[in-house]
């Protein structure tokens, strides 16, 4: 177990590196970036001195690690906006996190429930209304829902604020009000997929043989299906869940964010592309598909774990 | 749970244990095919054939465009008319229910309809692209990368592991304006920056991985079998078996996937769109639709439920019918979404 | 009774079953895959049920623990153990059933144990279901115990490992040791060497008639292949397309089949000492569909003595005199068979004229 692990990390570290390469190379090849990068309002100047300071007037590897230095020593500046953009993404933060957090509490559980009671009551009513309700979540935009909901039980119905958010520090209750919705509309689409992939799974899972034998050893119905079909069927569910977290967390929550006006990652990153801002970008999309690698490493890890073959 | 559910599988497929054949008591003729099979599962599936219906129609409304803009509406997708289609306080029409305005105009007067059934097309040819795209390279490289190993499978597999952490969006946006600043160029040929290509080249190659590796795994785990053995001791050369023994096997995983990635394609060019970094204005997607139609709330809701409402629709059609296709093709639908 | 078998509950049966069947409901019609099964098993005694895939063998012995039962299945028929029915038990008594008093071993060793948890879990598992009060601790001694009887080297170690990290004679080994955790008196074994080498079926074969010398349990080994059942059995079943088409002793068996199929399953073992310029023969054609079977017997279609009267059921019984349990189910008769099961030097199944219907 322990040398699996080792080589997994090493293989992140692997990984990382190459998308710290590719990401860098993506940017390298927008034409004039000293000009890209200085905004809309620079001058001569301040051209000249981006140059130096990104290192385009040097090769490219020398380039590639003065501009590494740059963001993670926390020293990009949006030139756009004059801003230091590591201090704008810890500021972002937070609002990210609190969507991922909840939304992900919201959508694991009632992902579990009702693809469990799907597959619980398979073939029936329950199953089948489940099974559209799921259908509809996942052809469903976000932004569309996020605007239906933003609208109705927002602005129409007041029943709810219809976006911006409140700081859990400043005003829990507040806070928790203003989540709701966003914390709903980005939901829906993963209670989808994981009531369906729950169920197909636990389907599966019952009809396997050792299931069998588990009847065949005396255990009740219900102990089979919590000790052996739930455990094995939640595997999959567990590792799905870890890798959907990072990515709403590395800025998959764009839409979402911007439909709802929360001042999070994906909607600075929204905004910045918007206003051609490119060093937010840039360190977003770095930020981005590093944590999702990093989160991936882990729950990789804590596959292994669970299912033991895999750590051959 | 009942005891078991549904009958033992395996007590009566005691005769019958490849994925495909027919299954428990099912009356078939003999010499029939997995395929043809499958076929006949899925025309007994009427709730999924309601809904490829419902897909294909949105797909050839969307394609007559031009001639229900003609025709019927006798106005263009960006055709501005802000004198006859606004009221006084400057509030579009809602839909009219007849032959002009059928669906209402836009905060610039242009007719809703039309724009929507432009904007399908756009946003459906990107998907269709993009689907293109994404199943023909996660082929190609899957299956090469699984059935000879080695170095070249560690290049592609890294290449997956990667690409596919980037968040889908922010790459899209990222590429999609770089792109649509400097245009594609490939030496082969070009690509000027506003094309749709673009978008769908985006969205293909990025949804490459996730099917890719899937392949590559089904891949690996034919190598292994027989009968590929049996066709090398044949002498076949590899481009043989490729194309004769590991491609038709591989054949119903991409199948089954063709909808799930239209389906997820075109909800990513909507949001693309909708973010600004997919279709470019004028010209309409069902994206930025929705994403002009959020900015004339409350006093024309129409604007954004319109297009909203088809892009469900259309997503939904493509939705269950593609689960219709993966129930035909193993009833007990064992594809499931391995990493 | 005509079909010969005792009433199991006296005469020191174990288990008697009593004209089973099992039908499946299905989305094309009505599968019977078991059509009326008789047998009885005393203590100690190893029966074979013999047959090849879909002959049903495999869903009596699950039918007796109740795994079969699910909405679409529908039971007739008894089999009375310890003088209880197990077909109309309830979920529950049958429930303390398995895994104590019956135990089951299953084809595939691999498959049939959780992927996930450790052998010693799983073994812990079987003991607590049956005794609520032992504890965790003793529960790992007795597994340990067990695996040990089996013949797991290093078995207390052993117990922390997973499934997948034992060879494939180790595997069912483990299982038959799970299988043997609350000291049962009948043991099924579905095709418990089918998944091995040849080497190790001799020695899981041999692991299980020395436990039931030592434990005094009867075994019903179901199998498709004649030549394991030689060295263990003492009774054999041999089934068809979900019915009994013979019954009787190995030697019985092995020396005076009575019915075509048993001479085709005969001729169709691979021995050494056959003549080996002629192909090994195999039963021309497919076992038939269970959910429309032929009409009469249902070997009619690839029996190449079927004749007029095949069309109707011919019933079990004995037809020799001096056999009264060697029951089959065949309308030729004993003097003819004797003739027509000989085909070159050896019992077996002339194919030149096989009816195809």
């Amino acid at each position: 177990m322990s040398r699996f692990i080792v080589r997994r990390l090493f293989s992140m570290l692997g990984v990382l590196f190459a998308i710290s390469v590719l990401t860098f190379l993506l940017f390298n090849a927008l034409p004039n970036p000293a000009l890209r990068l200085a905004g809309r309002f620079a001058s001569a100047a301040q051209i000249a001195h981006i140059n130096h300071q990104w290192g385009f007037d040097k090769p490219v590897y020398i380039r590639y690690f003065t501009i590494m230095k740059l963001v993670f020593t926390g020293k990009v500046i949006s030139y756009d906006q004059q801003v230091n953009v590591d201090h704008e993404l810890l500021q972002y933060l937070p609002v990210t996190v609190s969507l991922a957090i909840g939304a992900g509490i919201i959508w694991l559980s009632t992902g579990i429930l009702f693809g469990v009671l799907s597959a619980w009551r398979a073939g029936r009513w329950l199953d089948r209304g489940l099974t559209v309700l799921a259908l509809i979540g996942v052809s469903m935009p976000v932004f569309f829902l996020g605007a239906l909901m933003s609208y109705y039980l927002g602005d129409k119905w007041g029943i709810l604020p219809a976006g911006g958010y409140v700081k859990l520090q400043d005003d829990p209750a507040q806070w928790f009000v203003h989540m709701l919705m966003p914390w709903f509309a980005l939901s829906v689409l993963f209670i989808g997929v994981y009531s369906r992939v729950l169920r197909s799974t636990i389907l599966d899972t019952v009809n396997d043989d050792y299931v069998r034998t588990a009847r065949a050893k005396g255990l009740t119905e219900r102990q089979t299906m919590t000790r052996h079909v739930l455990r094995n069927s939640l595997i999959p569910i567990v590792t799905l869940f870890g890798l959907d977290f990072a990515a709403v967390i590395g800025g998959g929550a764009i839409l979402t964010e911007t439909v709802f006006n929360l001042h999070g990652i994906g909607q600075y990153a929204a905004q910045s592309v918007e206003a051609l801002d490119i060093p937010p970008v840039l360190v977003i999309t770095l930020f981005g598909a590093f944590v999702v690698v990093i989160i991936g490493a882990f729950v990789d890890i804590l596959y292994a774990y669970l299912d033991p073959r895999i750590r051959l | 749970m009942s005891a078991t559910g549904s009958t033992p599988a395996s007590v009566i497929e005691e005769s019958l244990p490849q994925e495909g054949w027919p299954a428990a008591g099912e009356d078939v003729p003999p010499g029939i095919g997995p395929y043809r099979l499958a076929w006949r599962r899925l025309r007994r599936n009427k709730v999924a054939l309601a809904f490829g219906g419902l897909f294909l129609v949105i797909v050839i409304l969307c394609l007559l465009a031009p001639v229900y803009a003609k025709h019927v509406a006798h106005t263009g997708p960006n055709t501005e008319n802000v004198d006859t289609a606004l009221n006084q306080f400057g509030v579009p029409l809602g839909p009219t229910w007849h032959a002009k305005y059928f669906l209402g105009a836009d905060n610039v007067g242009r007719d809703v309809a039309v724009r929507l059934l432009y904007g399908g097309r756009n946003s459906l040819e990107i998907g269709f692209e993009a689907t293109l795209i994404t199943i023909v390279l996660a082929t190609l490289l899957g299956v090469l990368s699984g059935y000879f190993r080695g170095p070249l499978d560690g290049f592609i597999s890294r290449a997956f592991e990667v690409i596919w952490p980037y968040p889908v969006y922010l790459l899209g946006i990222v590429l999609g304006v770089v792109l649509e600043i400097s245009g594609l160029d490939l030496g082969l040929f070009k690509i000027g920056g506003s094309s749709l290509l673009i978008t769908a080249l985006v969205i293909g190659v990025i949804y490459t991985p996730y099917v890719g590796k899937a392949i590559r795994g089904q891949v690996l785990g034919l190598r292994e079998r027989e009968f590929i053995d049996a066709a090398r001791q044949q002498g076949l050369g590899n481009m043989r078996i490729m194309y004769e023994e590991v491609l038709p096997n591989v054949a119903s995983t991409i199948i089954v996937f063709i909808p799930l990635v239209l389906a997820n394609a075109i909800l990513t060019e909507a949001g693309l769109s909708f973010l600004g970094a997919g279709v470019r204005p004028p010209n309409p997607s069902w994206g930025t639709m929705i994403s002009e139609g959020i900015n004339l709330l409350p006093s024309a809701i129409h604007t954004m439920l319109v297009p909203g409402i088809m892009l469900v629709l259309c997503v939904l059609g493509i939705n269950v019918f593609g689960d219709g296709v993966r129930d035909a093709l193993d009833p007990r639908a064992k594809i499931r979404i391995d990493h | 009774m005509s079909s010969g078998v005792q009433t199991p509950s006296a005469d020191g049966y174990l288990l008697g079953v009593e004209d089973l069947k099992v039908s499946f409901r299905t989305e094309d019609g009505v599968v019977r895959a078991v059509d009326g099964v008789s047998f009885g098993i005393k203590p100690g005694e190893v029966v074979a049920i013999v047959g090849e895939s879909g002959s049903g063998k495999s869903v009596t012995a699950m039918t007796l623990m109740g795994l079969t039962r699910s909405p679409n299945a529908t039971f007739e028929g008894r089999a009375l153990f310890d003088g209880r029915d197990l077909i109309s038990a309830t979920d529950e008594e049958l429930r303390k059933v398995r895994g104590g008093g019956i135990a089951m071993v299953f084809q595939d060793p691999m498959s049939s144990l959780d992927p996930v948890q450790r052998i010693g879990k799983q073994i812990v598992e079987q003991i607590r279901a049956h005794d609520k009060n032992i504890s965790k601790a003793q529960a790992y001694d007795r597994a340990a115990e067990l695996m040990e009887r089996v013949g797991v080297p290093r078995a207390r170690e052993r117990l922390r490992s997973y499934p997948h990290e034992f060879s494939g004679g180790m595997r069912q080994r483990v299982m038959i040791a799970m299988a043997l955790s609350n000291d049962p008196r009948l043991l099924l074994a579905d095709e418990p060497t089918t998944a091995l080498d040849v080497t190790i079926q001799a020695q899981i074969l041999d692991e299980l008639r020395q436990l039931r010398d030592a434990t005094g349990a009867a075994i019903i080994l179901v199998t498709h292949d004649l030549g394991v059942v030689a060295d263990i059995a003492d009774r054999i079943v041999v089934m068809y397309a979900g019915r009994v088409v013979e019954q009787g002793t190995l030697d019985e068996i092995f020396y005076d089949p009575q019915h075509p199929y048993t001479w085709g399953l005969l001729g169709s073992i691979a021995r050494i000492d056959r003549d080996r310029s002629q192909r090994l023969p195999a039963i021309p054609g497919l076992p038939p569909s269970l959910l429309r079977p032929p009409e009469g017997c249902h070997f009619r279609p690839r029996c190449p003595h079927a004749f007029d009267r095949c069309t109707q059921v011919p019933e079990l019984k004995s037809r020799l005199a001096d056999a009264p349990d060697h029951l089959d189910r065949c309308w030729l008769e004993p003097e003819r068979k004797r003739a027509l099961r000989v085909v070159g030097d050896q019992i077996g199944l002339a194919s030149e004229q096989a009816v195809i219907s």
